[in-house]
């Protein structure tokens, strides 16, 4: 065979490379996510002795920031989750029109806008209405200020998944409740939202594992607190605030910490993101 | 597939609402429009918590160049440079490598294959951004000081933007890092993409006697380039955006920087590192407007994306 390769050598040749580069790519994207969760385990599971797990931060432990990151996550889905389906319900159901589009694009907008933007708006929400005389100043840092953050990123998520899962819902079944005479908004709430409930469940997931990995608007918010939670108008602890703190900290032991504290935080989240895939997946199999 | 809207006529007139059912239609109504309000609400009260800065620096914000609350003089130039660079160079970096999966998922993997990588990329976008800090600062900046950043400037150290003592902690790490994090956002949707693209054409090239690449090439790329961009234009507004892993590797120092192995400051990271310490009211404010012009930034990215993937999934949809 001479040197330059017949053409149709050439191609095959040129489509085996292309081929193993694109599987070189996969490799690529897989090589940080297992040095993340090898690191985390290597220098994270170390640090987690009872005493770290248990107590607070004032005692070298991060019992408080786990403390503080259900907290913020039950208060934020309490207040995100009924608002995020209402919006939901009205872009499916109501929606098909043009104010349905605009409120479309606005959800979708704002489940874009950087967290921090955010953060510095719930700071400065509750700041301004301070000046007005409504809140004590001091409320800036606060779980208040910190859950207001939280519940707008969260909102706009819930509305999306929970108007895709609803759509899914299949229109005879709208029909067929109608026909029996029952009301509207009875259909929706006891026939639509009822068979996709999974569907809902999952959103409602995605939702609370983004909001559960949060710092940036949390520093602006809900600052920090060694010690539990104390009141809804005081800081209070979180897992990736608390990771952070000790991930910029000079002290050795501080930095070892993190890596604790990011085990547990990503588990939690992996967790949350598995369990929302294993709900879809239930959901296929039952059907 | 919007039954309460399509019934027309003498049906509706039956199924005529009763109070219960305007007043739930009126709640869900209220609650959306509320949803929109919020970030009018956003925009609004960034806008007041900066106006005072807004009124002492006007448009020359944008091109002031220093960053000192002893003199008061605040500008956002150089955050404005170091997001662009750092966004520029994630999408460098973390485009080819989202193009790459994307094809690999859709096109060439083996079926049982498919549904576990696709989450397993997908479990990229679950790690908390903060977590990529931590991995940033302990593990991938002195990689990056001892073997990546020494070899890159092996080959390319003649060019300038390679030149200087790499330290790890610097804009290139920083880059890298968002390249990672934009990954999963960008390979998921253009797979949706060239998922779409309809099997005819990948039969037509392969009856021309196509190779598997020749018709990934000609067939489904050329068809899904419109997906495609927007999806990297989608991760470009997650890039501009991304604040804790970036405050956490970039090395923090608020300046112009020549080369990429030099600390710098991104917009989002020069709010996150200077919030706690700073000066009220005017370096405050002059944070908030950072953050205003963020948010203008991202606004207008996204929207620009969702023109681009929307015209797009609309060609696809009828197409098929």
């Amino acid at each position: 065979m001479k040197f330059p390769v017949d053409r149709d050598t050439r191609r095959r040749w040129f489509d085996f490379i292309m081929s193993g580069a694109t599987l070189l790519c996969v490799a690529l994207a897989l090589l940080p996510l297992g040095s993340i969760l090898f690191e985390a385990l290597v220098r994270g599971a170390p640090a987690l002795t009872p005493t770290f797990l248990t107590q607070s931060s004032l005692m070298g432990g991060i019992a408080n920031a786990i403390q503080g990151t259900v907290v913020l996550i039950g208060l934020t889905a309490l207040v995100a989750l009924p608002v995020g389906i209402l919006t939901g319900i009205y872009l499916s159901e109501y929606g098909k029109n043009r104010l349905g589009g605009i409120v479309r694009l606005f959800v979708d907008v704002m489940t874009q806008t950087p967290s921090i933007v955010v953060g510095i708006f719930a700071y400065s929400f509750i700041f301004e209405l301070s000046l007005l005389g409504f809140f004590p100043p001091p409320l800036v840092f606060s779980v208040i200020s910190a859950v207001i953050a939280l519940a707008t990123i969260m909102i706009p998520i819930v509305a999306r998944t929970s108007e895709e899962a609803m759509r899914l819902v299949p229109t005879s079944a709208r029909e067929a409740a109608l026909a029996l005479g029952i009301p509207r908004y009875r259909a929706i709430l006891r026939v639509v939202l009822p068979s996709c409930a999974s569907a809902l469940v999952t959103g409602a997931l995605l939702g609370i594992a983004r909001v559960g990995g949060e710092t940036a608007p949390l520093i602006m918010t809900a600052a920090w607190n060694n010690d539990f939670f104390n009141g809804l108008n005081q800081p209070i602890a979180a897992l990736p605030t608390q990771v952070y703190r000790f991930a910029v900290s000079p002290s050795l032991a501080e930095n070892r910490a993190a890596w604790g504290a990011s085990l547990i935080l990503v588990l939690l989240m992996l967790s949350i993101s598995i369990a929302s895939r294993a709900v879809i997946r239930m959901r296929a199999v039952r059907r | 597939m919007h039954v309460f809207q399509t019934l027309r006529g003498r049906t509706r007139a039956r199924l005529r609402a009763t109070p219960r059912d305007l007043v739930f239609e009126g709640l869900s109504a209220f609650t959306a429009l509320s949803v929109v309000g919020l970030l009018v609400l956003i925009t609004v009260i960034l806008y007041l918590a900066a106006a005072e800065s807004i009124r002492t620096y006007g448009f020359g914000f944008l091109s002031g160049s220093v960053w000192d609350s002893v003199s008061q003089r605040f500008g956002a130039a150089p955050f404005i440079y170091g997001m662009l660079v750092t966004s520029a160079l994630a999408l460098l970096l973390g485009v080819p490598v989202s193009l790459g999966i994307a094809i690999f998922l859709s096109e060439l993997s083996p079926p049982w294959l498919r549904i576990p990588l696709t989450f397993i990329v997908e479990l990229l976008a679950a790690v908390p951004s903060v977590v990529y800090g931590l991995w940033g600062i302990f593990v991938l900046g002195p990689a990056m000081r001892v073997y990546i950043e020494p070899g890159v400037q092996a080959v390319l150290g003649f060019l300038p933007p390679f030149q200087g003592h790499p330290i790890g902690s610097d804009v290139f790490t920083a880059g890298v890092i968002l390249a990672i994090m934009i990954i999963p956002t960008i390979s998921a949707v253009s797979r949706e993409a060239l998922l779409a693209v309809p099997d005819s054409q990948r039969e037509a090239a392969l009856s021309l006697g196509a190779t598997r690449w020749e018709t990934t090439r000609l067939g489904v790329l050329r068809y899904a380039r419109a997906g495609i961009f927007g999806a990297a234009i989608l991760g470009l507004g997650r890039a501009v955006g991304e604040t804790m892993a970036v405050t956490m590797t970039i090395g923090n120092r608020a300046a112009f920087f020549g080369s990429l192995f030099e600390p710098g400051q991104t917009i989002a990271s020069q709010i996150a590192s200077r919030w706690l310490d700073a000066v009220p009211p005017l370096e405050l404010g002059a944070l908030i407007q950072l953050g205003l012009v963020l948010m203008l930034v991202s606004l207008f990215i996204n929207l620009f994306a969702r023109l681009m993937v929307g015209r797009f999934l609309r060609v696809g949809e009828g197409a098929e």
